[in-house]
Protein backbone atom coordinates (compact mmCIF):
# COMPACT_ATOMS: atom_id res chain seq x y z
CA UNK A 1 0.00 0.00 0.00
CA UNK A 2 1.38 3.30 -0.60
CA UNK A 3 0.64 6.18 1.73
CA UNK A 4 -1.14 9.25 0.32
CA UNK A 5 1.36 11.35 1.98
CA UNK A 6 4.36 10.23 0.03
CA UNK A 7 2.34 10.92 -3.57
CA UNK A 8 1.89 13.83 -2.26
CA UNK A 9 5.27 15.12 -1.24
CA UNK A 10 6.66 13.22 -4.38
CA UNK A 11 4.53 15.22 -6.81
CA UNK A 12 5.43 18.16 -5.01
CA UNK A 13 9.20 17.50 -5.96
CA UNK A 14 8.44 16.24 -9.27
CA UNK A 15 6.84 20.08 -10.21
CA UNK A 16 9.89 21.93 -8.77
CA UNK A 17 12.31 19.85 -10.87
CA UNK A 18 10.18 19.87 -13.98
CA UNK A 19 10.56 23.46 -13.85
CA UNK A 20 13.86 24.18 -13.01
CA UNK A 21 16.05 21.25 -14.44
CA UNK A 22 16.13 20.63 -18.45
CA UNK A 23 15.90 17.05 -18.99
CA UNK A 24 19.53 15.45 -19.88
CA UNK A 25 18.58 14.10 -23.31
CA UNK A 26 17.03 17.31 -24.65
CA UNK A 27 20.27 19.41 -23.36
CA UNK A 28 22.21 16.97 -24.82
CA UNK A 29 20.61 17.09 -28.36
CA UNK A 30 20.23 21.10 -27.45
CA UNK A 31 24.26 21.16 -27.39
CA UNK A 32 24.43 18.84 -30.42
CA UNK A 33 22.59 21.65 -32.34
CA UNK A 34 24.68 24.85 -30.50
CA UNK A 35 27.63 22.83 -31.95
CA UNK A 36 26.10 22.51 -35.46
CA UNK A 37 24.58 26.20 -35.71
CA UNK A 38 26.21 28.42 -37.38
CA UNK A 39 23.23 31.32 -38.37
CA UNK A 40 24.51 33.87 -35.82
CA UNK A 41 21.19 35.12 -34.40
CA UNK A 42 19.87 31.69 -33.99
CA UNK A 43 24.20 30.60 -32.54
CA UNK A 44 23.24 33.50 -30.19
CA UNK A 45 19.75 32.17 -29.22
CA UNK A 46 20.90 28.55 -28.49
CA UNK A 47 23.48 29.92 -26.61
CA UNK A 48 21.26 32.16 -24.29
CA UNK A 49 19.02 29.12 -23.96
CA UNK A 50 22.66 26.92 -22.27
CA UNK A 51 23.18 30.01 -19.92
CA UNK A 52 19.85 30.11 -19.16
CA UNK A 53 19.35 26.67 -18.44
CA UNK A 54 22.18 27.04 -16.25
CA UNK A 55 20.91 30.07 -14.35
CA UNK A 56 17.45 28.14 -13.47
CA UNK A 57 19.37 25.60 -11.63
CA UNK A 58 21.56 27.25 -9.81
CA UNK A 59 19.32 29.86 -8.63
CA UNK A 60 16.33 27.51 -8.38
CA UNK A 61 13.85 29.46 -10.11
CA UNK A 62 11.69 28.09 -13.34
CA UNK A 63 13.57 28.32 -16.58
CA UNK A 64 11.03 30.19 -18.48
CA UNK A 65 8.70 32.41 -17.01
CA UNK A 66 5.88 30.63 -19.11
CA UNK A 67 5.75 27.52 -17.12
CA UNK A 68 2.75 25.39 -18.82
CA UNK A 69 0.13 24.21 -17.79
CA UNK A 70 1.06 21.33 -15.00
CA UNK A 71 -0.39 17.89 -16.02
CA UNK A 72 -0.04 14.43 -14.50
CA UNK A 73 1.04 10.88 -16.27
CA UNK A 74 -0.07 8.30 -13.84
CA UNK A 75 0.71 4.85 -14.24
CA UNK A 76 0.34 1.44 -12.12
CA UNK A 77 1.79 -1.72 -12.35
CA UNK A 78 -1.41 -4.06 -12.06
CA UNK A 79 -0.84 -4.88 -8.06
CA UNK A 80 -0.24 -1.22 -7.39
CA UNK A 81 -2.40 -0.28 -3.90
CA UNK A 82 -2.69 3.81 -3.24
CA UNK A 83 -4.23 4.23 -0.11
CA UNK A 84 -7.61 6.39 -0.13
CA UNK A 85 -7.63 4.94 -3.84
CA UNK A 86 -7.57 6.68 -6.59
CA UNK A 87 -9.90 9.85 -5.37
CA UNK A 88 -7.73 10.29 -2.34
CA UNK A 89 -4.46 10.09 -5.01
CA UNK A 90 -6.27 12.85 -7.72
CA UNK A 91 -6.72 15.03 -4.92
CA UNK A 92 -3.23 14.14 -3.64
CA UNK A 93 -1.95 15.62 -7.22
CA UNK A 94 -4.52 18.94 -7.36
CA UNK A 95 -2.95 19.64 -3.87
CA UNK A 96 0.93 19.55 -5.58
CA UNK A 97 0.00 21.53 -8.32
CA UNK A 98 -1.30 24.39 -6.17
CA UNK A 99 1.34 24.23 -3.60
CA UNK A 100 4.17 23.91 -6.08
CA UNK A 101 2.54 26.64 -7.88
CA UNK A 102 3.06 29.05 -4.82
CA UNK A 103 5.89 27.78 -3.74
CA UNK A 104 8.31 26.83 -7.21
CA UNK A 105 6.57 29.62 -7.67
CA UNK A 106 5.23 28.87 -11.15
CA UNK A 107 3.31 31.37 -13.37
CA UNK A 108 -0.59 30.71 -12.50
CA UNK A 109 -1.69 29.58 -16.07
CA UNK A 110 -5.22 27.75 -15.69
CA UNK A 111 -8.44 30.57 -16.15
CA UNK A 112 -11.72 29.61 -17.07
CA UNK A 113 -12.38 29.89 -20.66
CA UNK A 114 -14.99 31.65 -20.85
CA UNK A 115 -14.93 33.78 -17.28
CA UNK A 116 -11.21 33.76 -17.24
CA UNK A 117 -11.55 33.10 -13.39
CA UNK A 118 -7.52 32.37 -12.19
CA UNK A 119 -7.84 30.56 -9.05
CA UNK A 120 -3.59 31.43 -8.57
CA UNK A 121 -2.87 28.02 -8.21
CA UNK A 122 -3.40 26.43 -11.84
CA UNK A 123 -6.31 24.45 -10.55
CA UNK A 124 -9.70 24.42 -11.74
CA UNK A 125 -12.43 22.63 -13.97
CA UNK A 126 -10.46 19.84 -15.67
CA UNK A 127 -7.06 20.87 -14.79
CA UNK A 128 -4.75 19.71 -14.27
CA UNK A 129 -4.94 16.86 -16.70
CA UNK A 130 -4.47 13.28 -14.98
CA UNK A 131 -4.30 10.25 -17.35
CA UNK A 132 -3.37 6.62 -16.67
CA UNK A 133 -1.61 4.06 -17.93
CA UNK A 134 -1.20 -0.01 -16.53
CA UNK A 135 1.49 -2.44 -16.78
CA UNK A 136 0.63 -6.29 -16.36
CA UNK A 137 3.35 -6.59 -13.06
CA UNK A 138 4.48 -4.61 -10.67
CA UNK A 139 3.00 -2.79 -7.70
CA UNK A 140 4.70 0.89 -8.14
CA UNK A 141 3.72 3.78 -9.27
CA UNK A 142 5.46 6.26 -11.95
CA UNK A 143 4.17 9.75 -11.85
CA UNK A 144 5.12 12.21 -14.40
CA UNK A 145 4.45 15.83 -14.86
CA UNK A 146 4.60 17.49 -17.96
CA UNK A 147 4.36 21.38 -18.26
CA UNK A 148 4.12 21.67 -21.87
CA UNK A 149 3.04 25.44 -23.37
CA UNK A 150 -0.27 25.39 -24.27
CA UNK A 151 -0.54 28.19 -27.30
CA UNK A 152 1.22 27.32 -30.82
CA UNK A 153 3.01 24.84 -31.78
CA UNK A 154 0.25 21.97 -32.20
CA UNK A 155 -2.29 21.36 -35.18
CA UNK A 156 -4.33 18.26 -36.03
CA UNK A 157 -6.22 17.68 -39.87
CA UNK A 158 -8.27 14.58 -40.99
CA UNK A 159 -5.77 12.75 -43.82
CA UNK A 160 -7.07 10.10 -46.01
CA UNK A 161 -5.38 6.67 -47.64
CA UNK A 162 -5.12 8.38 -50.53
CA UNK A 163 -3.15 11.34 -49.03
CA UNK A 164 -0.35 9.06 -48.36
CA UNK A 165 3.01 9.62 -46.92
CA UNK A 166 3.35 13.06 -49.44
CA UNK A 167 0.04 14.09 -47.71
CA UNK A 168 1.49 13.69 -44.43
CA UNK A 169 4.49 15.42 -45.55
CA UNK A 170 2.75 18.17 -46.41
CA UNK A 171 0.96 18.85 -43.26
CA UNK A 172 4.20 18.23 -41.12
CA UNK A 173 6.32 20.99 -42.92
CA UNK A 174 3.01 22.92 -42.87
CA UNK A 175 2.94 22.81 -39.34
CA UNK A 176 6.62 23.37 -38.52
CA UNK A 177 6.69 26.36 -41.12
CA UNK A 178 2.71 27.96 -39.18
CA UNK A 179 4.54 27.78 -35.81
CA UNK A 180 8.21 28.46 -36.56
CA UNK A 181 7.83 31.84 -37.80
CA UNK A 182 8.88 34.09 -35.17
CA UNK A 183 9.55 31.29 -33.19
CA UNK A 184 6.07 30.90 -31.85
CA UNK A 185 6.58 27.20 -31.38
CA UNK A 186 10.05 28.13 -29.11
CA UNK A 187 12.03 25.53 -31.13
CA UNK A 188 13.87 23.91 -31.49
CA UNK A 189 11.85 21.06 -30.44
CA UNK A 190 10.91 17.82 -29.91
CA UNK A 191 8.60 17.36 -32.51
CA UNK A 192 5.71 14.74 -31.81
CA UNK A 193 3.28 13.44 -34.67
CA UNK A 194 0.09 11.20 -33.90
CA UNK A 195 -1.16 9.27 -36.81
CA UNK A 196 -4.16 7.50 -36.08
CA UNK A 197 -6.57 6.85 -33.02
CA UNK A 198 -9.98 8.53 -33.44
CA UNK A 199 -10.18 11.75 -33.14
CA UNK A 200 -9.22 12.94 -30.10
CA UNK A 201 -6.64 9.98 -29.09
CA UNK A 202 -5.27 11.18 -32.02
CA UNK A 203 -4.01 14.06 -30.79
CA UNK A 204 -3.24 12.57 -27.61
CA UNK A 205 -0.79 10.02 -29.45
CA UNK A 206 1.09 13.43 -31.14
CA UNK A 207 1.40 14.96 -27.45
CA UNK A 208 2.26 12.21 -25.68
CA UNK A 209 4.53 11.20 -28.72
CA UNK A 210 6.31 14.81 -27.91
CA UNK A 211 6.39 14.77 -24.00
CA UNK A 212 6.18 11.04 -23.02
CA UNK A 213 9.43 10.19 -25.33
CA UNK A 214 13.03 11.32 -25.29
CA UNK A 215 15.40 12.60 -27.58
CA UNK A 216 17.42 8.89 -29.23
CA UNK A 217 14.34 7.17 -28.53
CA UNK A 218 12.96 5.58 -31.60
CA UNK A 219 9.51 3.74 -32.32
CA UNK A 220 9.74 -0.09 -31.87
CA UNK A 221 8.41 -0.85 -35.46
CA UNK A 222 11.33 -0.58 -37.61
CA UNK A 223 9.61 1.69 -40.54
CA UNK A 224 8.15 4.05 -38.10
CA UNK A 225 11.49 4.18 -36.71
CA UNK A 226 13.43 5.15 -40.10
CA UNK A 227 10.11 7.53 -40.65
CA UNK A 228 11.34 9.31 -37.50
CA UNK A 229 14.91 9.89 -38.85
CA UNK A 230 13.69 10.78 -42.16
CA UNK A 231 10.74 13.64 -40.64
CA UNK A 232 13.80 14.70 -38.38
CA UNK A 233 16.23 15.64 -41.46
CA UNK A 234 13.04 17.16 -43.35
CA UNK A 235 12.21 19.48 -40.62
CA UNK A 236 15.66 20.53 -39.66
CA UNK A 237 16.14 21.16 -43.82
CA UNK A 238 13.55 24.01 -43.84
CA UNK A 239 16.30 26.48 -43.12
CA UNK A 240 14.37 27.95 -39.76
CA UNK A 241 16.34 28.09 -36.88
CA UNK A 242 15.41 29.48 -33.43
CA UNK A 243 13.08 32.12 -33.07
CA UNK A 244 12.28 31.74 -37.05
CA UNK A 245 16.18 33.05 -37.63
CA UNK A 246 17.92 31.60 -40.48
CA UNK A 247 19.44 28.23 -38.99
CA UNK A 248 19.58 24.66 -39.44
CA UNK A 249 17.78 23.19 -36.07
CA UNK A 250 13.98 23.39 -36.13
CA UNK A 251 13.69 19.73 -35.13
CA UNK A 252 15.88 18.19 -31.51
CA UNK A 253 14.24 14.86 -32.78
CA UNK A 254 11.08 13.12 -34.21
CA UNK A 255 8.65 11.17 -32.63
CA UNK A 256 5.64 8.86 -34.15
CA UNK A 257 2.90 7.23 -32.45
CA UNK A 258 0.34 5.65 -34.18
CA UNK A 259 -3.29 4.01 -33.24
CA UNK A 260 -5.37 2.36 -35.36
CA UNK A 261 -7.83 4.01 -37.01
CA UNK A 262 -11.16 4.32 -39.11
CA UNK A 263 -10.52 2.54 -42.25
CA UNK A 264 -11.31 5.61 -44.85
CA UNK A 265 -9.29 8.06 -43.02
CA UNK A 266 -5.71 8.64 -41.53
CA UNK A 267 -6.10 11.96 -39.20
CA UNK A 268 -2.55 13.01 -37.95
CA UNK A 269 -1.47 15.64 -35.04
CA UNK A 270 1.41 17.71 -34.78
CA UNK A 271 2.67 19.01 -31.49
CA UNK A 272 5.85 21.03 -30.47
CA UNK A 273 7.57 20.66 -27.16
CA UNK A 274 9.75 23.66 -26.46
CA UNK A 275 12.97 24.85 -25.68
CA UNK A 276 12.06 24.01 -21.75
CA UNK A 277 10.69 20.62 -22.25
CA UNK A 278 9.40 20.34 -18.66
CA UNK A 279 8.78 16.95 -17.36
CA UNK A 280 10.02 14.76 -14.51
CA UNK A 281 9.12 11.36 -13.32
CA UNK A 282 9.44 9.28 -9.84
CA UNK A 283 8.52 5.65 -9.21
CA UNK A 284 7.36 5.17 -5.87
CA UNK A 285 7.85 1.49 -5.25
CA UNK A 286 4.96 -0.47 -2.53
CA UNK A 287 8.16 0.07 0.51
CA UNK A 288 8.13 3.46 0.23
CA UNK A 289 11.62 3.63 -2.10
CA UNK A 290 11.36 6.73 -4.43
CA UNK A 291 13.36 6.66 -7.69
CA UNK A 292 13.44 10.19 -9.58
CA UNK A 293 14.21 10.17 -13.36
CA UNK A 294 13.76 11.89 -16.58
CA UNK A 295 12.35 8.83 -18.95
CA UNK A 296 8.50 8.73 -18.65
CA UNK A 297 9.43 5.29 -20.73
CA UNK A 298 5.45 5.48 -21.48
CA UNK A 299 5.43 3.59 -24.79
CA UNK A 300 6.39 0.04 -23.55
CA UNK A 301 5.25 -2.93 -25.84
CA UNK A 302 2.34 -3.48 -23.89
CA UNK A 303 1.20 0.35 -24.39
CA UNK A 304 1.39 -0.57 -28.16
CA UNK A 305 0.04 -3.75 -28.23
CA UNK A 306 -2.11 -5.28 -31.43
CA UNK A 307 -3.82 -8.41 -29.95
CA UNK A 308 -6.84 -9.35 -28.06
CA UNK A 309 -5.02 -10.57 -25.55
CA UNK A 310 -1.96 -9.72 -23.57
CA UNK A 311 0.29 -12.91 -23.23
CA UNK A 312 4.28 -12.39 -23.68
CA UNK A 313 5.09 -14.95 -21.28
CA UNK A 314 3.13 -17.67 -23.06
CA UNK A 315 5.46 -16.28 -26.25
CA UNK A 316 8.28 -16.29 -24.59
CA UNK A 317 8.16 -19.87 -23.58
CA UNK A 318 6.89 -21.52 -26.78
CA UNK B 1 26.94 41.27 -32.66
CA UNK B 2 26.53 45.00 -30.91
CA UNK B 3 25.57 44.74 -27.19
CA UNK B 4 23.87 47.73 -25.55
CA UNK B 5 22.55 48.64 -22.23
CA UNK B 6 19.07 50.79 -22.95
CA UNK B 7 17.37 53.21 -20.44
CA UNK B 8 13.75 51.90 -19.73
CA UNK B 9 13.18 56.00 -20.17
CA UNK B 10 15.08 56.13 -23.29
CA UNK B 11 16.31 59.39 -25.12
CA UNK B 12 14.85 59.78 -29.11
CA UNK B 13 18.57 59.00 -30.04
CA UNK B 14 19.16 56.31 -27.75
CA UNK B 15 16.17 54.50 -29.47
CA UNK B 16 17.28 56.12 -33.09
CA UNK B 17 20.85 54.38 -32.81
CA UNK B 18 19.45 50.75 -32.28
CA UNK B 19 19.73 48.59 -35.33
CA UNK B 20 17.70 45.21 -35.90
CA UNK B 21 19.64 42.53 -34.47
CA UNK B 22 21.66 44.36 -31.83
CA UNK B 23 21.39 42.76 -28.09
CA UNK B 24 20.06 44.91 -25.58
CA UNK B 25 19.82 44.82 -21.50
CA UNK B 26 17.33 46.98 -19.71
CA UNK B 27 18.01 49.68 -16.42
CA UNK B 28 14.95 51.37 -15.16
CA UNK B 29 11.69 50.59 -14.08
CA UNK B 30 9.32 48.69 -16.63
CA UNK B 31 5.80 47.20 -16.23
CA UNK B 32 3.89 44.46 -17.66
CA UNK B 33 0.69 45.14 -19.74
CA UNK B 34 -1.20 42.36 -21.88
CA UNK B 35 -4.42 41.99 -22.61
CA UNK B 36 -6.36 42.45 -18.97
CA UNK B 37 -4.46 45.28 -18.35
CA UNK B 38 -5.15 46.72 -21.89
CA UNK B 39 -9.16 45.76 -21.62
CA UNK B 40 -9.31 47.82 -18.04
CA UNK B 41 -7.36 50.65 -19.06
CA UNK B 42 -8.77 51.36 -22.46
CA UNK B 43 -12.36 49.42 -23.03
CA UNK B 44 -13.58 49.80 -19.08
CA UNK B 45 -11.32 53.31 -18.83
CA UNK B 46 -9.86 52.72 -15.68
CA UNK B 47 -7.08 54.75 -14.41
CA UNK B 48 -3.50 54.01 -14.88
CA UNK B 49 -1.78 53.28 -11.49
CA UNK B 50 1.50 54.57 -13.08
CA UNK B 51 2.85 58.20 -14.35
CA UNK B 52 3.71 56.86 -17.82
CA UNK B 53 6.25 57.57 -19.33
CA UNK B 54 7.97 59.41 -16.79
CA UNK B 55 8.27 56.27 -14.53
CA UNK B 56 8.51 54.24 -17.43
CA UNK B 57 8.03 54.10 -20.93
CA UNK B 58 8.61 50.18 -21.29
CA UNK B 59 5.89 48.10 -21.51
CA UNK B 60 6.53 43.87 -20.88
CA UNK B 61 4.40 41.74 -22.75
CA UNK B 62 4.56 39.35 -19.80
CA UNK B 63 3.06 37.58 -16.76
CA UNK B 64 5.96 36.39 -14.19
CA UNK B 65 5.96 32.89 -12.54
CA UNK B 66 5.58 34.90 -9.24
CA UNK B 67 3.50 35.14 -6.03
CA UNK B 68 2.78 37.49 -3.11
CA UNK B 69 3.33 36.80 0.17
CA UNK B 70 1.07 36.64 3.09
CA UNK B 71 3.22 40.13 4.39
CA UNK B 72 2.83 41.79 1.53
CA UNK B 73 6.21 41.22 -0.01
CA UNK B 74 7.00 39.22 -3.80
CA UNK B 75 8.55 36.54 -4.81
CA UNK B 76 9.58 36.80 -8.68
CA UNK B 77 11.20 33.44 -10.63
CA UNK B 78 10.78 33.36 -13.74
CA UNK B 79 10.14 36.16 -16.42
CA UNK B 80 9.30 35.51 -20.08
CA UNK B 81 7.34 37.63 -22.53
CA UNK B 82 4.30 36.03 -24.58
CA UNK B 83 2.80 36.87 -28.16
CA UNK B 84 2.79 40.36 -29.11
CA UNK B 85 0.57 39.86 -32.07
CA UNK B 86 -2.04 39.26 -30.30
CA UNK B 87 -2.34 43.02 -28.72
CA UNK B 88 -2.04 44.72 -32.18
CA UNK B 89 -5.80 46.02 -31.74
CA UNK B 90 -4.98 47.82 -28.05
CA UNK B 91 -1.87 48.97 -29.02
CA UNK B 92 -2.08 52.22 -30.81
CA UNK B 93 -4.02 53.50 -28.10
CA UNK B 94 -1.76 52.65 -25.45
CA UNK B 95 1.14 53.98 -27.23
CA UNK B 96 -0.88 57.20 -27.55
CA UNK B 97 -2.23 57.38 -24.27
CA UNK B 98 0.96 55.82 -22.27
CA UNK B 99 4.55 56.90 -24.50
CA UNK B 100 5.38 53.92 -24.69
CA UNK B 101 8.73 53.55 -26.06
CA UNK B 102 9.77 50.20 -26.23
CA UNK B 103 7.25 47.32 -26.53
CA UNK B 104 9.22 44.09 -25.57
CA UNK B 105 7.51 40.83 -26.01
CA UNK B 106 8.00 37.56 -28.07
CA UNK B 107 7.75 37.25 -32.12
CA UNK B 108 7.29 41.05 -32.47
CA UNK B 109 4.83 42.79 -35.00
CA UNK B 110 4.38 43.40 -38.25
CA UNK B 111 6.41 45.56 -40.59
CA UNK B 112 2.98 47.53 -41.17
CA UNK B 113 2.39 48.15 -37.27
CA UNK B 114 5.54 49.12 -37.01
CA UNK B 115 5.02 51.55 -40.06
CA UNK B 116 1.72 52.68 -38.92
CA UNK B 117 2.33 53.48 -35.31
CA UNK B 118 5.51 52.80 -34.08
CA UNK B 119 7.21 54.72 -36.07
CA UNK B 120 4.69 57.77 -35.35
CA UNK B 121 5.25 57.57 -31.80
CA UNK B 122 9.01 57.16 -31.82
CA UNK B 123 8.88 53.84 -30.68
CA UNK B 124 10.74 50.15 -31.30
CA UNK B 125 9.96 46.60 -30.49
CA UNK B 126 12.16 44.53 -28.21
CA UNK B 127 12.41 40.89 -28.43
CA UNK B 128 12.89 38.32 -25.51
CA UNK B 129 15.40 35.62 -26.61
CA UNK B 130 14.52 31.78 -26.74
CA UNK B 131 11.91 31.83 -26.10
CA UNK B 132 12.70 31.75 -23.28
CA UNK B 133 15.56 32.98 -21.20
CA UNK B 134 12.89 33.54 -17.87
CA UNK B 135 15.73 32.69 -15.56
CA UNK B 136 18.45 34.59 -16.86
CA UNK B 137 16.08 37.62 -17.19
CA UNK B 138 14.55 36.81 -13.29
CA UNK B 139 17.97 37.93 -12.39
CA UNK B 140 17.78 40.93 -14.13
CA UNK B 141 14.54 41.95 -11.98
CA UNK B 142 16.65 43.73 -9.10
CA UNK B 143 13.19 44.35 -7.33
CA UNK B 144 9.49 44.10 -7.82
CA UNK B 145 8.56 47.38 -7.27
CA UNK B 146 4.64 46.81 -6.77
CA UNK B 147 2.15 44.61 -8.99
CA UNK B 148 -1.51 46.79 -9.53
CA UNK B 149 -5.02 45.03 -10.52
CA UNK B 150 -3.61 41.68 -9.41
CA UNK B 151 -7.35 40.80 -7.63
CA UNK B 152 -9.23 42.13 -10.20
CA UNK B 153 -7.22 40.14 -13.11
CA UNK B 154 -5.59 37.40 -11.34
CA UNK B 155 -1.69 37.16 -10.78
CA UNK B 156 -1.07 36.31 -14.64
CA UNK B 157 -2.55 39.25 -16.30
CA UNK B 158 -2.01 41.89 -13.05
CA UNK B 159 0.20 45.12 -13.77
CA UNK B 160 4.07 44.20 -12.10
CA UNK B 161 6.30 46.61 -12.06
CA UNK B 162 9.85 46.14 -11.91
CA UNK B 163 13.12 47.45 -11.60
CA UNK B 164 15.40 45.94 -13.69
CA UNK B 165 19.07 45.86 -13.49
CA UNK B 166 20.63 45.04 -17.01
CA UNK B 167 17.78 42.86 -17.14
CA UNK B 168 18.17 40.60 -20.76
CA UNK B 169 19.22 39.83 -23.39
CA UNK B 170 16.51 41.07 -25.44
CA UNK B 171 16.51 41.77 -29.92
CA UNK B 172 16.15 44.76 -31.22
CA UNK B 173 13.50 43.46 -33.93
CA UNK B 174 12.16 46.87 -34.85
CA UNK B 175 13.73 50.22 -36.06
CA UNK B 176 12.91 53.20 -36.35
CA UNK B 177 11.88 52.70 -40.44
CA UNK B 178 9.32 50.23 -39.36
CA UNK B 179 11.62 47.36 -40.82
CA UNK B 180 11.27 44.15 -39.02
CA UNK B 181 13.98 41.85 -37.86
CA UNK B 182 11.73 38.45 -38.33
CA UNK B 183 10.47 39.47 -41.68
CA UNK B 184 13.86 39.58 -43.32
CA UNK B 185 14.88 36.28 -42.07
CA UNK B 186 11.35 35.08 -43.34
CA UNK B 187 12.13 36.21 -46.66
CA UNK B 188 15.78 34.66 -46.43
CA UNK B 189 13.88 31.38 -45.57
CA UNK B 190 11.34 31.32 -48.12
CA UNK B 191 14.00 31.13 -51.23
CA UNK B 192 14.38 27.43 -49.88
CA UNK B 193 10.45 26.69 -49.21
CA UNK B 194 9.80 25.27 -52.68
CA UNK B 195 12.69 22.72 -52.72
CA UNK B 196 11.90 21.53 -49.25
CA UNK B 197 8.08 21.29 -50.48
CA UNK B 198 8.98 19.02 -53.19
CA UNK B 199 6.71 16.09 -54.42
CA UNK B 200 4.36 16.49 -51.18
CA UNK B 201 1.12 17.13 -51.89
CA UNK B 202 -2.22 19.13 -50.49
CA UNK B 203 -4.50 17.34 -48.34
CA UNK B 204 -7.60 15.81 -50.45
CA UNK B 205 -9.79 17.76 -47.99
CA UNK B 206 -9.17 21.49 -47.72
CA UNK B 207 -10.12 23.57 -44.43
CA UNK B 208 -12.03 26.89 -45.11
CA UNK B 209 -8.81 29.01 -44.36
CA UNK B 210 -7.43 27.56 -47.74
CA UNK B 211 -10.61 28.85 -49.04
CA UNK B 212 -12.18 31.82 -47.92
CA UNK B 213 -15.00 32.03 -50.29
CA UNK B 214 -17.58 30.12 -47.66
CA UNK B 215 -19.80 29.24 -50.50
CA UNK B 216 -17.04 26.87 -52.00
CA UNK B 217 -16.90 23.26 -51.26
CA UNK B 218 -13.91 22.45 -48.95
CA UNK B 219 -12.96 18.56 -51.42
Amino acid sequence: MIPISLIQSTAEVLMDKAAIEIPQDYLDGLQHAAKTEDGDLSSFVLKAMLDNYEAAKEDRRAMCGDTGVPRWFVKMGNDARVEGGMVALEAALRRATANATNGVPLRPNRVHPLWRTDHDNNVGIGAPEIEYGFEPEGEWIDLITVHKGGLFGTDYRMLFPSDGIQGIKRFYLDSLMAFGKRGLACQPAIIGIGLGGSKDICMTLGKRASTLRIVGSRNSDPRIAEMEDEFKDLGNSIGMGAMGFVGKNMVIDCNIEVGYCHTGGMPMSVHAFCLSSRRAVARIHADGRVEHRTDPDWFTDYQRRETVEWEPQREAAE
Amino acid sequence: MREIVLSTTPTGEAIADLRLGDVVYLDGLMYTAREGVYMRALEDKANIPMELPSQSAANFHCSPAARINPDGSFDMGAVTATASFRFAKWLPEWMAKTGAKLIVGKGGMTSKDYKEYFVPNGAVYLSTVGYGTGALLGRGVENVEAVHWNEELGLAQAMWVIKCNRMGPFIVASDLNGDCLFERENAKIAENVARVYEGTKPAVLKRYGESDDRTDEVI
